[in-house]
Parts: structure tokens; sequence; C-alpha cells
């Protein structure tokens, strides 16, 4: 596919893959290269070394970020993404590692002093431990703060809320209390294949979709983006043939 | 307390001055922001600065979660309220990257122009705030004026004044009119280079002000390197790094202009490095203006830029496109990138992970005052209490980035 996009474009990736993954060795678990960016999995108790090769030999001087992902439903739930960047070679890679709670991650303070901070937060918003990092403490949420809010199982709304309280004099903590629902509004085509039966739609067999004609889109529908596959692979509603 | 003390502690009198903590903050007219620091002094000398950070916290970035990715763009503006129109230029790409859909070259130009147009706004701002914070009054009046002017041509271009909201996926929100244009050109040529000029020249080569910034807090490049300096932090200590020049995005790589290095890697040197960024910035803005080609602002591709309003009133499909895209979204294909943009304060970066919904799965943001910030603690050791306030002010620092 061509690159269409004006985002920022650093040198070319040939090559640098293969280059990377034989470097790393048997400290990679997996490497791909997917909308420009290069991913490389390593070991959860290799980083420090794969790292620490990556700066050294292959001039990737700067560690921009530490990116933390949860995904609950996998085993080792999180993910800690090193964006490193090469001031020389004018390239940018992502090293990935996955953790679970009670797998610590090991440090990387050892090799920029800007990851203290970046781990606190991974810390502090998933839960991942760093083993090795002297300074692991909350940073962005409160003092005495309890769970870890970017977790995808946290609730938006948190679990309290803060108000001056006049009788005590300072600030209090009170479970929180919503005067309405939390609106999550979904608005997926339920054509597209909702998952869950529409209200008036309970008896609605599951039969094969007619095959409906789609809307001619006006320009360009070949570039659309498509709808994913896992929406794609459900039953369609036959009241879609009318829209 | 006991052992920080001195075995020889200065004396006044019979009493002995040990080491002491102090609270800088989180309520300080020089802290920009809600910053707390810890302090920790020997006499007037700074020993140890423990900065608590996140009493801005919002959680932006998992409200982002539970919005599409359009609902989502404005919390971009309310990251760095100084420059909301860098914010919001990273996170746009990062969508365009992983869609891998074309902008059309004027919406490019009219976004680097914009983006231009916030750096100066920006560096208005922190430029006066820095010299106020080391004791001057007047140059930050007159610059906040030209600040004042920046405003209002976002204001003009976009019907807000600070969080715009103007850059979308695949272009920018309305085309600007032409009267806007001739405006900034001569804004440009007039106005900016006068009360620039004036306002500098009253502190450049102002012997009070260098002595409350040459060689104070000077990092070297490996400094800057190993503590993930960006922007006029990494160019004040002499690394010739910029984005823009080096990754190039939008219609940059078209663009001539210069990078600025500062020498000793000082607060001064970071001042001067922005100062001369402005000039640079006006360099490029007259660029945009000049080459900017007449066309469409945003990518004809409807399944992700909504129709504009006339053509909703007579096409059936336009309408069904605009419903779809204000209340579904579009979606993104599955993936993950991390987009980085030069933002007036430095790398300013969007790691994005989508899984093929109309919603971001997660949404990193990538502050840039969060590594400027923890390096606060090895810049001030050993410089006097005052000077803190200094390399607060040549670090550009605001909270609403820092804690998102």
């Amino acid at each position: 596919m061509s690159v269409v996009h004006s985002a920022p474009k650093f040198a070319s990736s040939d090559g640098v893959l293969e280059a990377l993954s034989k470097a790393l060795g048997p400290m990679l678990v997996s490497a791909k290269e997917e909308h420009g960016e290069i991913i490389l999995s390593v070991v959860r108790d290799q980083i420090e070394e794969a790292l620490r090769l990556l700066r050294d030999d292959h001039q990737y001087q700067q560690l921009m970020e530490i990116a933390g992902v949860d995904y609950p439903e996998r085993a080792e739930r999180f993910e800690c993404n090193y964006c490193l960047l090469s001031l020389t070679k004018n390239h940018r890679i992502v090293v990935k590692v996955h953790a679970a709670e009670t797998t610590p991650v090991p440090t990387v303070t050892t090799l920029w002093p800007v990851a203290g901070w970046l781990e606190r937060e991974v810390f502090d918003m998933f839960g991942v431990i760093f083993a090795g990092n002297t300074d692991l403490r909350r940073i962005l949420t409160d003092y005495g703060f309890e769970g870890h809010p970017f977790r995808k199982d946290f609730p938006l709304t948190g679990y309290v809320e803060l108000r001056y309280s006049e009788e005590d004099h300072r600030v209090v903590y009170e479970p929180v209390e919503l005067a309405q629902d939390l609106r999550q509004f979904d608005f997926m085509s339920p054509w597209e294949g909702a998952e869950y039966v529409l209200p008036g739609d309970e008896k609605a067999p599951a039969a094969p979709p007619p095959p409906a004609a789609p809307a001619p889109a006006p320009v360009k529908a070949k570039a659309a983006p498509k709808a994913p596959a896992k929406k794609a692979a459900a039953p369609k509603k036959p009241k879609g043939a009318s829209i | 307390m006991s052992q920080f003390q001195l075995d020889q502690a200065p004396t006044t009198g019979d009493e002995v001055i040990s080491n002491y903590t102090i609270n800088f903050g989180p309520q300080h007219p020089a802290a920009h922001g809600v910053l707390r620091m810890v302090m920790e002094l020997d006499g007037e000398i700074i020993e140890r600065i423990d900065p608590h950070i996140g009493l801005l916290h919002r959680g932006t970035e998992k409200l982002i979660e539970h919005k599409t990715y359009l609902q989502a763009l404005p919390y971009f503006d309310r990251l760095d309220y100084c420059s909301p129109l860098a914010m919001e230029h990273s996170y746009v790409l990062a969508i365009e990257k992983l869609l891998n859909i074309e902008v059309p070259i004027r919406a490019q130009y009219l976004r680097v122009l914009f983006a231009e147009l916030t750096r100066i706004c920006n560096h208005m701002l922190n430029l006066g705030s820095h010299i106020l914070d080391v004791g001057a009054m007047t140059p930050t009046l007159w610059l906040f004026e030209e600040r004042e002017d920046c405003l209002n041509f976002f204001e003009r271009a976009a019907g807000a004044r600070m969080h715009m909201a103007w850059f979308r996926p695949g272009g920018v929100h309305q085309d600007v009119p032409l009267k806007l244009l001739a405006d900034i050109a001569d804004w440009l040529d007039t106005r900016l280079p006068t009360l620039f000029g004036d306002a500098m020249s009253l502190v450049v080569d102002n012997r009070i002000f260098k002595q409350r910034n040459v060689d104070i807090a000077v990092v070297s490049k490996d400094d800057a390197v190993r503590w993930g300096f960006s922007g006029p932090m990494i160019r004040g200590s002499g690394v010739a790094w910029d984005l823009r020049k080096s990754q190039p995005y939008d219609a940059y790589a078209k663009m001539d202009f210069e990078v600025p290095v500062g020498t000793r890697g000082d607060c001064y040197d970071r001042f001067m490095v922005r100062v001369e960024e402005v000039r640079q910035s006006a360099r490029i803005m007259k660029q945009c203006l000049a080459e900017m080609p007449e066309g469409p602002v945003a990518s004809d591709d409807r399944k992700v830029v909504p129709p504009k309003r006339a053509e909703m009133k007579s096409s059936m499909e336009a309408l069904i496109h605009h419903f779809k895209l204000y209340t579904e979204g579009f979606h993104v294909p599955a993936g993950e990138v991390y987009v980085a943009t030069e933002s007036p304060k430095g790398e300013f970066g969007v790691y994005l992970v989508s899984d093929g919904s109309n919603k971001p799965y997660r949404c990193k943001i990538r502050p840039t005052a969060f590594s400027h910030l923890q390096a606060m603690d090895f810049m001030s050791r050993g410089h006097m209490l005052p000077d803190a306030t200094a390399i607060l002010g040549a670090l550009d620092i605001v909270f609403g980035e820092c804690d998102r």
C-alpha cells in the first residue's frame, strides 16, 4: 500500500527489521512492521539487555516514552511499549514487553534516567511493577490513591469523589454517587451486526442476510476504511436491506 | 532531618542553621500552574528537588478511550492550552497514519501556517513569563499584546480563541477568509517585528537578565539526550534536532527555515533559541502565505470527513454520511502508531492503539514537560533558590500537558 498520509517521515525502514531481529537473537519474541512502525517484542526479563544493545550498538540514543496498554483478556495483560528514537539515524522503533500484575519488568533507569518517571507513570496507571526502580512511587494520582485507573476494568467514574466538608474543615473522600447513569452511547450500526438482540427484534431468526445492494458511495468508496473483521463475520440483520 | 546536617554549618551568632525543606507551590506564580516542589535547601543553595505533579491530572487518556476519534479531538486543546493546535496536530496525524488518508495540499499549508502561529503564540507567553519570573515587567506586557493578536487570528479562523478544535482528521474544519490571510501577512510585516524587537531589545543584552540566566542550569549534550529532552531544550544544549526538519510532516518539507542551536546549554541559550524560533516561524508563515494554493481544505473521503452543510441540503448520501460520522464516527484500521511532532515545547507524541472500532483502544500522550520536569532535580542542584524560577521558566512547562 502506498503511503499517502502526511505524518512525520523518518528514515527508511528497509532492512532495519531484519538487522535488528538478527542482532537481538534469542531475546526477540516477535517482530513486525505495520503502518510504517517497526515493533519488536522482546523477552520480559531481558528488556534491559535488549535496550542496551539497541542504544549502544544500533544508535537508538533516546527513550521518548513508555506507553502502557491493558488487554484484560490476555494471560499477561499489560504491555509496555518503549518508544526509541535515533538522533543519528533519524529513525524510530517500538520495543514491547508483556507483563502481568505479579511479574515485574526489569527497570531501564540504569540506561536512561528519564525512565524513572516514565516507569512511575506506568506503575501508577496500570500497576506494572518495575524491578530495580528505587523510586517507584505514584506520580499522577492523589496521595493515598488506591487502584490503577487506566486499567480497562477501572470504571471511568472512579470509586471515590472529593468534596470540602464544612463540618470537618477539610477535603473528604466519599464513594462516588452519580445523579444519573453514566451515559455510554452505542453508535455502532445495528445492521453491521450488534452483539446484543435489538429491541423488538427478539423473534427475528438468525437468517442469512439477503444480498443487499450496498449504497453507492459517492467518492473513493474503495479507500474507505473497512469495518473490522469481527463485525463482518456477525450475522447481518435483514433490516439492513431497507436502509 | 538530622542526617542532612552539615559538620560545619554556617552560623549566625549562636544559632546553627541546618538544612531545611520548603514547599514551592502548589500555588506559586512562578510555578506556571499547579506544581509542588519539595526543595531541600542548605541555606539558599538547592540540594535536592522532588517535584510532585499530577495535581491537574484529569484522566484525559481514559476519557479518550470512551469517545469516538472525532469526539476525542477537543481534549487535545486542553492539554497544552498555550499551544492547542500543536497538540491537535500530533493526534490528527496519528489517525491519518492509521487510515493512510491523503490530506489536500491547501489543508497541509493551512495546518503549517497555524501551527507556526501557535508556536509564536506559545513563545510569547513563555518568553514573557520567563522574563517576568526573573524580575522584568514591561516586556511581558508587550509580548502579551502580540499573543492577543495571535488569539484574534485563531478566533477568526476557527471561532474560538484558545480551544480551536480546528485540525480534523483529513484536513482542517473550515477554510479561512482571504482577508484573514492578508491580515496575517500584514501583521508579520509590521506589528510582529516591531513589538517583538522592542520587547527583546529590553532583555537580551540586559545586564540583570543575563546575570540571572547565563550559566544557570548548564546541560551538556549527553545529559540532554539521556534525559529525553526535545525541542528548544535539546537545541539549547547544542543538538540541532528539529522534527520539522528531520522528520517533516504536512508541508514542512517544502519550507525553508533554520534551526537555531545554543552553545553553552544554559537558561540564556534556551531563551535565545526560542527568540530565534519566533523569527523562523514568521519566516515559515510568510512562505506558507506566498505559496498556499487554492483547493479543498479537507479530504474528500466521505467515510472520514463529513460533508459540508450546503451539500446536505440536496444530497441524501451527504445527509447519511453526516449522520453516521457524527454518531458512530469513522472506523480506524487496527494497529498501533507512535506519531510525534515538534510542538513549541518539544516532541509531543501520541501513541495510538486502534482495535478497528470507532473509538481508540488506547491513546497514550507523550507530554514534553514530563521528561523536562524530571530533570529539574539535576539541573538545579547547587544553584540558589531564586534560580529555580529561572530554570523553571526556561523549561516551558504547562501543567495541562504534563499531568494530562
